[in-house]
């Protein structure tokens, strides 16, 4: 029993370095820049694929080729975070959050494609480290050799950072740059260095992360999408900014996971509680009871918003009447499609509509509420599930089970809400990514109800709405309801209290408004509609699985938001529309779509920052401000 | 040494600065004098390149620095003491000072810390001290010590006596005529022309982002009509 508890306390041990390596990147990344990088997961899996090329190249054999692979993997991730700091982030440091976000989303994209090209969709096993293959024996258990080199590569690498932030020029440089970046460059100091230093010190933080595990875990595509929401749950967990916080979190998480594998099943009145299939939230649920409690992580401080950086004003301006003359053009024709259109065409554009809902609804939330969701597939998710599961179980007609998938999701939006409103900023969106997760789990894991990874078939709509052209009219109907729902509601006093409480929230609660009251119904709405949107993908599908709450689906709810510019309501529209017919056309004729929809995300990040929608309205007000047009200042 | 003319700028929409014009040469003060909100800082901010002028041009030392960033503009021998201080509080008295240090530099005082504790005593006895545990007096001293470890030419001073006890406020005449001394060009924002008269060669007085006033500071200090008109309250 000892035994086992001590095995299990070093397997956590040597799961938390890598874990502490990545997360030490991505918080000194974000310390200077201010810029969350979502591309961190994809460093640290580029670290392993490289580490497994120059193994290849140096041989598997020998002792030094096996280190000096891991440690030019490491290098070379390193360098390609300081090439990525200085032909795109560099652009963008005074663009808006969301838009460095957007940008390091295209990153992602791009990697995992560039990844899938050199080497392939097939896993790809490294050799195990020579000269440490075998096994020592700890209280009559066999350790592998290996993972005790791990086990202390964890706190050296935490104690040379220590000393090259506190016992250097370069540290205290990246220690003022932190709390005040503008004031550091008034000072004389070259910034874009500096930030091009931090980035590669990341980004090769996060390769050596990866390259270290190249003997234990093997190199494939998913990795960088799991590996990016570890880190952000520790970087969270420790504290923003703090490389001690993401050590002590680090062991924290991996001690927790380490023991619930080692645990397993265990019965308590008959009940079977599996603490292995915990392991897979295990951390968000422990990133869910630090954010509550202790908002600003284990040994992090609470921050304010960093000297020098740049806050930029969404605008919402009310529409005019040139604006409704299109929209109501825009639906004409849109009605009359099916005329012209052949049922691929309609399918597209029931996704379209379907995502446009999914987008302004997130919009709703990031955009007037100023509350962003990395989350926010979890209540298409629940309509999905919702809708799916009142048809299949309780035999409900699709009528209703579409008027069930908002309430289903409502009520999930309303209990997460409830802990959300509590946070902001990268907080509050870490927060919804951990319930995100939850939910996701939970979907997954629970065979008997959900169907578990197969998800459920079978879902079909109701006789008079089987015809693709009536379901397309629906799927429209729907689609312009909820817009409009939500165009009404941000121009309510409800909407006004919301986009108050975004701007100064100290201001709307001292005039004695409950801005979280505000803020929870205002999260629940969004939630109930995006469940909306969801019952009616699972009717247009049949089936549904567990990706609909999955990570990536988020994702490209905020890509969809972030590419029409949160500044207008007609952004998220134009954002899904781009975004998922991008998507069928580039899916249609190349494997690579991703890189394509990275690189056209990224030029338009560069080209507009302000979003498509957004861009096209500044210029119509600039061209008709023209004559009075003045200069304006950085 | 520094020479400014036609300086517009602008808060996003808000026209802030209106074709100012200002200049000053080595071994003086120059004090900037006008209300809240005349433009002051923005002048400061337009100068180091924090704010960029829409229109106009600055010259240093005879290179102009309009359009280029910053650091550059610090590194040209130009230093700026922000009137908020903006002082690292999570680093101590020695590592912000580290922050500010540029190699010495022709035709200026060579600074080191040991020299700046002798000009402000007080941080002599704080080194190991975090930025964020000082008194508003200190932290006015530290980050002129800061500013100065950059071995400038021309330093940049927005409203120095601002929110200090008198005592300390005579301290700071001193250490300006000091810097002065060392040969050290000055500009100065104020609004304490108890002050000004302490330390000042040349006055300017600014009002709603215009040059409303220029000459030496005694002329000012004789002409009651004019402090009537732009700097009673
Ligand atoms: N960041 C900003 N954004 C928009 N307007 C600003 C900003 N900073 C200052 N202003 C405006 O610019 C004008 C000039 O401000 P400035 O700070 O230059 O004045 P000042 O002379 O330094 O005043 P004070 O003596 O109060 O420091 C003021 O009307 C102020 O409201
Ligand atoms: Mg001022």
């Amino acid at each position: 029993m000892l035994a086992n508890i001590v095995i299990q306390f070093m397997n956590g041990l040597a799961g938390a370095s890598s874990l502490f390596l990545v997360a030490a990147g991505l918080s000194i990344i974000f310390g200077v820049s201010r810029i969350v990088n979502f591309a961190h997961g994809s460093l640290y899996m580029l670290g392993i694929y490289l580490a497994y090329t120059f193994v290849e190249f140096f041989g598997r054999g020998s002792i030094l080729g096996f280190w000096g692979a891991v440690l030019f993997g490491a290098l070379s991730v390193g360098v390609i975070g300081a090439v990525i700091e200085i032909a795109v982030l560099r652009r963008i440091y005074r663009a808006p959050e969301l838009f460095q976000l957007l940008a390091t989303f295209a990153l992602v994209l791009i990697i995992k494609d560039v990844a899938l090209y050199i080497w392939g969709a097939e896993d790809l096993l490294g050799p195990r480290a020579p000269g440490l293959r075998g096994a020592v024996e700890i209280l009559g258990k066999r350790f592998p050799q290996y993972d005790l080199v791990l086990i202390v590569i964890g706190p050296v690498v935490l104690g040379l950072l220590w000393l090259l932030l506190n016992r250097t020029r370069w540290g205290t440089l990246v220690r003022a740059a932190t709390q005040d970046r503008e004031m550091v460059g008034a000072l004389g100091v070259n910034q874009a260095w500096l930030f091009t230093s931090v980035f590669f010190l990341g980004a090769f933080l996060a390769g050596l992360g990866g390259a270290v595990q190249l003997p234990r875990e093997p190199a494939q595509l998913m990795l960088d999408v799991t590996t990016i929401s570890d880190a952000f749950v520790i970087v969270v967990v420790g504290g923003m900014g703090s490389i001690g916080g993401a050590f002590v979190a680090a062991l924290l998480i991996a001690q927790i996971k380490a023991f619930c594998i080692g645990i397993g099943d265990v019965t308590v009145f008959g009940i079977v509680f599996s603490f292995s299939k915990l392991t897979l939230v295990v951390e968000f649920i422990v990133m869910a009871i630090v954010l509550v409690v202790r908002p600003w992580g284990l040994l992090g401080k609470p921050q304010g918003s960093q000297r020098g950086a740049s806050t930029v004003e969404p605008l919402m301006l009310p529409l005019n009447k040139g604006f409704w003359a299109i929209t109501v053009g825009l639906l004409l024709a849109l009605t009359a499609l099916p005329l012209v259109g052949d049922d691929f065409l309609l399918v597209l554009f029931i996704d379209i509509a379907i995502f446009a809902v999914f987008a302004a609804a997130l919009h709703f939330l990031m955009g007037p509420a100023g509350m962003v969701s990395f989350g926010h597939a979890a209540y298409f998710g629940l309509g999905c599930y919702g809708a799916a599961l009142l048809f299949l179980k309780l035999k409900w007609p699709m009528e209703l089970a579409l008027i069930g998938s908002p309430i289903v999701a409502g009520i999930g939006a309303l209990v997460f809400g409830w802990f959300c409103v509590r946070l902001s900023g990268v907080y509050l969106a870490m927060l919804t990514l951990a319930f995100a997760q939850i939910a996701w789990s939970v979907v997954f894991q629970w065979d008997a109800f959900t169907g578990g990874s197969n998800g459920l078939i079978g879902i079909w709509p109701s006789a008079w709405a089987k015809d693709k052209t009536i379901f397309y009219l629906l799927a429209m109907a729907i689609c312009a309801g909820c817009v409009i729902l939500l165009w009404r509601v941000v121009h309510a006093p409800f909407g006004y209290v919301l986009r108050a409480g975004r701007d100064s929230p100290l201001r709307v609660d001292a005039i004695g408004i409950d801005l979280r009251r505000f803020q929870w119904y205002g999260f629940a709405l969004a939630g109930a509609v995006t469940g909306l949107a969801g019952g009616l993908y699972t009717f247009s599908k049949g089936s549904i699985s567990p990706e609909t709450l999955a990570i990536p689906r988020s994702v490209d709810g905020l890509v969809m938001v972030l590419l029409g510019g949160v500044q207008t309501l007609t952004g998220p529209v134009v954002g899904a529309a781009l975004f998922t017919w991008l998507q069928d056309e580039i899916a249609r004729n190349t494997e690579y779509w991703r890189a394509i929809l990275g690189f056209t995300v990224l030029a338009i990040v560069l080209a507009f920052p302000a979003g498509v929608a957004g861009f096209a309205k500044i210029a119509w007000t600039r061209m008709r401000a023209r004559p009075e047009a003045g200069g304006q200042a950085a | 040494m520094l020479k400014i003319s036609g300086l517009n700028s602008f808060y996003g929409r808000a026209h802030i600065l209106f074709d100012l014009a200002l200049e000053a040469n080595k071994g003086e003060v120059v004090v900037l004098l006008g209300r809240n909100g005349a433009g002051k800082s923005t002048t400061m901010k337009s100068i180091i390149g924090l704010v960029q002028p829409s229109a106009g041009s600055i010259e240093f030392e005879g290179k102009s620095i309009e359009r280029q960033s910053p650091y550059r503009i610090a590194r040209a021998g130009l230093g700026y003491v922000p009137e908020e201080r903006r002082i690292f509080t999570d680093l101590t008295v020695m590592e912000n000072l580290e922050v500010g240090r540029q190699p010495s530099r022709d035709g200026a005082p060579t600074w080191t810390p040991e020299r700046l504790f002798d000009l402000f005593p007080n941080l002599g006895r704080m080194k190991d001290r975090p930025g964020g545990r000082m008194s508003g007096g200190e932290q006015q001293m530290l980050t002129i010590a800061r500013t100065l470890m950059g071995n400038p030419r021309l330093i940049l001073l927005d409203e120095p006596s601002e929110g200090l006890a008198p005592v300390i406020v005579e301290q700071m005449a001193n250490t300006i005529r000091e810097l002065k001394r060392e040969g050290l060009a000055v500009l100065l924002s104020e609004q304490n022309l108890h002050f000004s008269e302490m330390v000042a060669d040349r006055a300017y007085i600014v009002e709603k982002g215009r040059i409303r006033y220029s000459g030496s500071m005694a002329d000012l200090m004789r002409d009651t009509e004019v402090r009537a008109a732009f700097l009673q309250v």
